[in-house]
């Protein structure tokens, strides 16, 4: 069946197309994949407007597709349900939410059982890299570990990450796609008895009596009490301020690679990024290798913060980066038409006259990550042995979660009593270079020599990353010293071209030009991750340097595209000697994808919305600040922001910010107050109820 | 230099915020001090907003009419939204003995003004359709009580007062309540020195120690209640239902429909939790969630969205005590509300108002009477 908002190919992820599954919206029959969520089939047969809002009827639609929001809720089967977490079964009936959902009768009182009370010596809160990692640490030392995550299967956001991993091959598979690495994991995992996985179970409260609520499978209420508490449950994404930002079509770039990538859904046909952290750069990336246009990125520093290598790959394709430039306004009225930036001085404020719209569907949001702490801050409070792992303990690279989690896990083992001996004292060196931030950026330098056959190393910027240095065979790529943060450089040495530094630079920035067969036609290999058919021999492409600048078209004389690569083709071109060493990429996007339009669109409306849940503007709260307010728990009094369903987790760090921006020290504040439950449960859930038939029913 | 104020009230809460509006709509210089950050964040804030004239005794039922005149004008009078809904209270009955308790209050409580009746068990389910129906015999109807949102009242009664002059203090804790020649002369804080010849003990779960700060004690000691919140569900329940049950580990359970359309839910706990912990437990939502779903099994899919923790500040009898004290001229006791402290809040403060201007009527010392320090603490509370 012929489906556009669907995913029918793509260069990297295996694409099933079975649509096995019968359900209904609005009384309408759709079709779904076996085991996607509510979420993902909506946006995979069109639909974006999940609901209206009850305060002021704004359309609503999925914002994280991670759990942590609450703006994607439906109803299903007469119950009001997150749509991004639950999954379809045949013949669900699925209606938007329109006002408050209608409480479904219930004609007896069901049957209670007791609540489950189960001890470990380790719950792990959250099946990503951080907490598979160290759980595989427990699992060889044979202690007593649950892991309990809230999605449906382990590897956390791993699952999303379809580019190569960046850091060394050792330490945390550099060079190997992040969807590898969660099967990796999980199968490393399978091994150690002592260790189970609870999937599809979210922790929904940490208690003062130290034990932690986790609901199984949305049902089945249970106590743990663990000897010691993991967190690993990762990052949310931050929410941002501006007119529009809650229109449908604004969401998170987590939660897009989630549709995308995960699910295989094709949510938009033109979108545009604000923010140039890693986030925003490779969920670009990622739509471009979905077919999906991106109009332009927005970053308001100067210079984009995550890798140079994926800026500048980003770029190479035809995505302009517009540093210094924040979002004015998403426009439209039931979704996304249009966005509007412009350019910020020094104190980023914008800068009136200098505003630019893009037609575009979608908004992605990816101004950085929260970490998920609150099961570790309230454990700590309640005086349990906790610990935090990965991004739930500081954001960072999926590769630093890793070895962060290994060397908890380790650190647990010995808190219970385990032979551990010492942390190996390279593994906290590792975790440190993991996590550090990009260093200095140099300029290019290309080999002087033109003759025979080398690599061109299109990496200027400090990373921790060397999988070219492993991989070269003839050692002629190394880096000084053993700080793999530094620069790797072509020694000069003997280069036999066989091209592996190309196919597993996780950057894409090196390539190999050979002067033998023709020095002054050289042909230059190319990595490239975007689907076979989209180029083949003959064809003229447009090659750019390492940062983008057109340098001429060429001719495509060679795909070669082998297992052993892992999904990166090679493309040989044959370029004049003047341009080969330079050449770095071939743009993908044409240039009139991302032009501007002939005016800008000025959104009238005052709808920057701070708190989503219940709709509290920025004007509302600003308002208070301006009357004296200094306590968060007071502003929760007259606006209800921070009161909604997520429970502060997307507001609270903007309501921060509107403190900062009028001027109030930080010392003044004071922190609103956390209670849980962290996610909304029935009633029913607390009494376990025997059997679940009225639910189906209903 | 000293400032001077006519009345310094200890605690900005469900009773010293409105007692500082009334106080400083009648011209009278109010300062409130509160050791917490801003107004409502102790006891107050931890209510769940039910307002009921149904009580067993003539003081309560009395002040809790004012309350709720003032609670049901508030809107119209000052034009803050204050989240009134005047759904009614429902006591409901499923064993003879509370059937027999409950009927037996109401000729005292029609005699103090209060619109309540006995429903059967029919009538009360065209009221309430959802109730359980197995062993239902009928119920306490009393359609004038409601609830609000004590957020937004506070809020409201905070800004008013603040409009009409009365100053509040926050982050600023009494140390000292000075006292000369058996008057009380001003007070000391953490911040500063005011000077007074009226303190009005409005501290809740901390009234004790306040009161020892002027040589004096009183009866009051907190205990510590969890509540629950859902997701807000198409209006479908209009009273507060009470069950006066007890049951393994709770002497009661009542919930209402908030005028968010949430559910707010709550027990008291059996035997007493005392002391200040308000860290949430485990306890709570498997005992709650039991007995309101036995009760109502239409609640069973509604999801809960927090839960949490507040203070009683309760007296040995379940009464609050209120009023001037023998020992010291210008101290006054608002104190010992045992969780009654939102709904009693206004109507107490125009007595209170009253009593600081020395203008009490007889009724006005009858009503009050019953919550006199000097009191026989040996009786016990019936609804509570």
């Amino acid at each position: 069946m012929r489906d556009g908002y669907r995913i029918q190919k793509h260069p990297i992820l295996p694409v099933d197309g079975r649509e096995a599954i019968e359900f209904y919206w609005k009384g309408k029959k759709l079709l779904a994949r076996e085991g996607e969520t509510i979420a993902s089939a909506l946006f995979a047969n069109g639909i974006r407007i999940f609901g209206h809002h009850k305060k002021d009827g704004a359309p609503q639609g999925i914002f994280c597709a991670n759990g942590q929001c609450a703006q994607c809720m439906v109803i299903a089967d007469g119950l009001p349900v997150k749509s991004c977490m639950v999954q379809v079964t045949p013949g669900v009936r699925v209606e938007p939410v329109d006002g408050d959902p209608k409480l479904p009768p219930v004609e007896e009182v069901p049957r209670f059982g007791d609540i489950e009370e189960i001890e470990v010596e380790c719950l792990i809160i959250g099946g990503g890299p951080a907490g598979l990692s160290a759980a595989i640490e427990l699992g060889r030392l044979g202690v007593r570990t649950l892991i309990v995550d809230d999605k449906h299967r382990l590897g956390g956001k791993l699952v999303l990450q379809t580019h190569k991993f960046f850091g060394s091959i050792e330490a945390c598979y550099a060079g190997t796609r992040g969807i590898d690495i969660a099967t990796r994991l999980e199968q490393e995992l399978q091994q150690y008895e002592s260790v189970a996985c609870w999937l599809n179970t979210a922790a929904v409260a940490v208690f003062s009596d130290q034990k932690v609520g986790v609901v199984r499978d949305g049902k089945e209420y249970v106590l743990i009490r663990p000897d010691v508490l993991l967190v690993a449950a990762g990052a949310r994404e931050k929410s941002l301020a501006f007119k529009g930002n809650t229109l449908p079509g604004v969401y998170g770039a987590g939660a897009f690679q989630t549709l995308v990538n995960r699910d295989l859904v094709r949510p938009t046909e033109k979108l545009f990024i604000v923010g140039g952290g890693n986030v925003g750069l490779i969920a670009g990336y990622h739509a471009l290798q979905a077919g999906i246009a991106v109009v332009g990125l927005a970053e308001v520093m100067p210079q984009c913060g995550g890798y140079k290598v994926h800026q500048d790959k980003l770029a190479r394709f035809g995505v302009p980066i517009y540093t210094s430039h924040t979002i004015i306004s998403a426009n439209g009225q039931d979704g996304v038409e249009s966005v509007t930036i412009a350019q910020v001085d020094e104190n980023f404020k914008p800068i009136p006259g200098t505003e630019k719209s893009f037609e575009c569907d979608t908004v992605l949001i990816a101004v950085g990550l929260d970490p998920v702490d609150e099961f570790y801050r309230k454990a700590r409070e309640f005086g349990m042995v906790a610990y935090a792992a990965g991004d739930a303990e500081e954001i960072a690279e999926a590769s630093a979660a890793m070895f962060t989690g290994k060397i908890r896990g380790l650190e647990i083992a010995r808190e219970l009593g385990r032979e551990v001996g010492e942390i190996p004292p390279d593994w906290l060196r590792t975790a440190e270079v993991l996590k550090s931030k990009p260093g200095e950026t140099g300029a290019e330098s290309l080999p002087e020599k033109d003759e025979g056959v080398f690599p061109v190393l299109h990496c200027v910027q400090e990373i921790p990353c060397d999988p070219c240095v492993s991989v070269c065979p003839q050692e002629c790529i190394v880096i000084e010293g053993d700080d793999i943060r530094k620069l790797p450089r072509y020694t000069g040495g003997e280069c036999t071209g066989c091209a592996r530094c190309v196919a597993i630079c996780p950057g894409l920035a090196i390539t190999l030009v050979d002067y033998r067969k023709d020095p002054d036609y050289p042909t230059v290999t190319i990595p490239y991750e975007f689907l076979e058919d989209t180029i083949a021999v003959g064809d003229v492409v447009t090659v750019l340097d390492m940062e983008g600048q057109v340098l001429g078209n060429v001719e495509v004389v060679r795909v070669r595209n082998v297992k052993a690569n892992d999904r990166t083709i090679l493309i040989g071109v044959k370029a004049p000697r003047e341009i080969a060493k330079r050449i770095a990429g071939i743009r993908i996007q044409e240039e009139r994808v991302t032009e501007p339009m002939d005016h800008y669109v000025e959104r009238l409306t005052d709808d920057v919305i701070i708190c989503r849940c219940e709709r509290v503007t920025a004007g509302e709260i600003r308002h208070f600040i301006r009357e004296g307010f200094t306590d968060m728990n007071a502003l929760k009094f007259p606006t209800r922001a921070m009161m909604g369903a997520c429970g502060a987790k997307t507001c609270a760090n903007l309501i921060k910010r509107i403190f900062r921006e009028e001027g109030i020290p930080e010392s003044e504040i004071v922190e609103n107050v956390h209670r849980p439950l962290f996610m909304e449960v029935p009633l029913k859930v607390f009494c376990k109820v025997e059997g679940d038939s009225h639910d189906k029913e209903l | 230099m000293t400032r001077s104020f006519d009345v310094v009230i200890v605690g900005a809460g469900s009773i010293g915020t409105p007692t500082a509006f009334f106080l400083a709509q009648e011209g009278i210089r109010t300062l409130v001090i509160d050791k917490l950050a801003s107004v409502g964040q102790g006891a107050n804030k931890a209510a769940i907003g039910g307002i009921r004239a149904t009580h067993s005794d003539r003081a309560k039922i009395s002040i809790c009419l004012k309350s709720i005149e003032i609670f049901s004008t508030w809107e119209e009078e000052y034009g803050d939204h204050i989240g009134w809904v005047q759904g009614g209270y429902s006591f409901v009955a499923y064993r003879e003995q509370d059937e027999k308790t409950l009927k037996g209050l109401i000729e005292l409580q029609k005699q103090y003004g209060l619109n309540i009746n006995w429903l059967s068990r029919d009538e009360l389910l065209e009221v309430i359709p959802d109730l359980n129906r197995e062993g239902l015999r009928g119920g306490t109807f009393s359609p004038g009580d409601g609830s609000a949102c004590p957020l937004l009242a506070v809020h409201a009664f905070y800004h008013r007062a603040k409009e009409r002059g009365a100053e509040f203090h926050f982050g600023e804790e009494v140390t000292d309540i000075m006292v000369k020649a058996g008057r009380v002369r001003g007070v000391k804080t953490t911040k500063g020195e005011y000077s007074t010849g009226c303190v009005i003990n409005a501290a809740g779960p901390w009234a004790r120690k306040v009161a020892n700060l002027a040589g004096l004690d009183v009866p009051v000691r907190p205990d510590s209640h969890e509540a629950g919140i859902t997701e807000p569900v198409e209006r479908f329940l209009g009273p507060m239902v009470v069950d006066i049950r007890p049951a393994e580990g709770s002497a009661n359970c009542y919930f209402y429909q908030h005028y968010t359309n949430q559910i707010v839910f709550c027990i008291t706990p059996r035997p007493n939790i005392w002391g200040e912990d308000t860290r949430e437990t485990s306890v709570f939502l498997p005992m709650a969630a039991r007995r309101i779903i036995d009760l109502m099994p239409r609640l069973a899919n509604l999801r809960v969205r927090r839960v949490w923790r507040g203070l009683y500040p309760m007296t040995p009898d379940g009464s609050p005590i209120v009023g001037k004290v023998r020992e010291l001229e210008g101290y006054i006791n608002a104190v010992g509300m045992c969780g009654q402290g939102f709904m009693i809040g206004p109507g107490l403060a125009v007595y209170l108002v009253k009593m600081v201007k020395d203008e009490l009527s007889a009724e006005d010392e009858e009503v009050l009477s019953g919550l006199s320090a000097y009191r026989d603490f040996g009786g016990e509370e019936k609804l509570k």
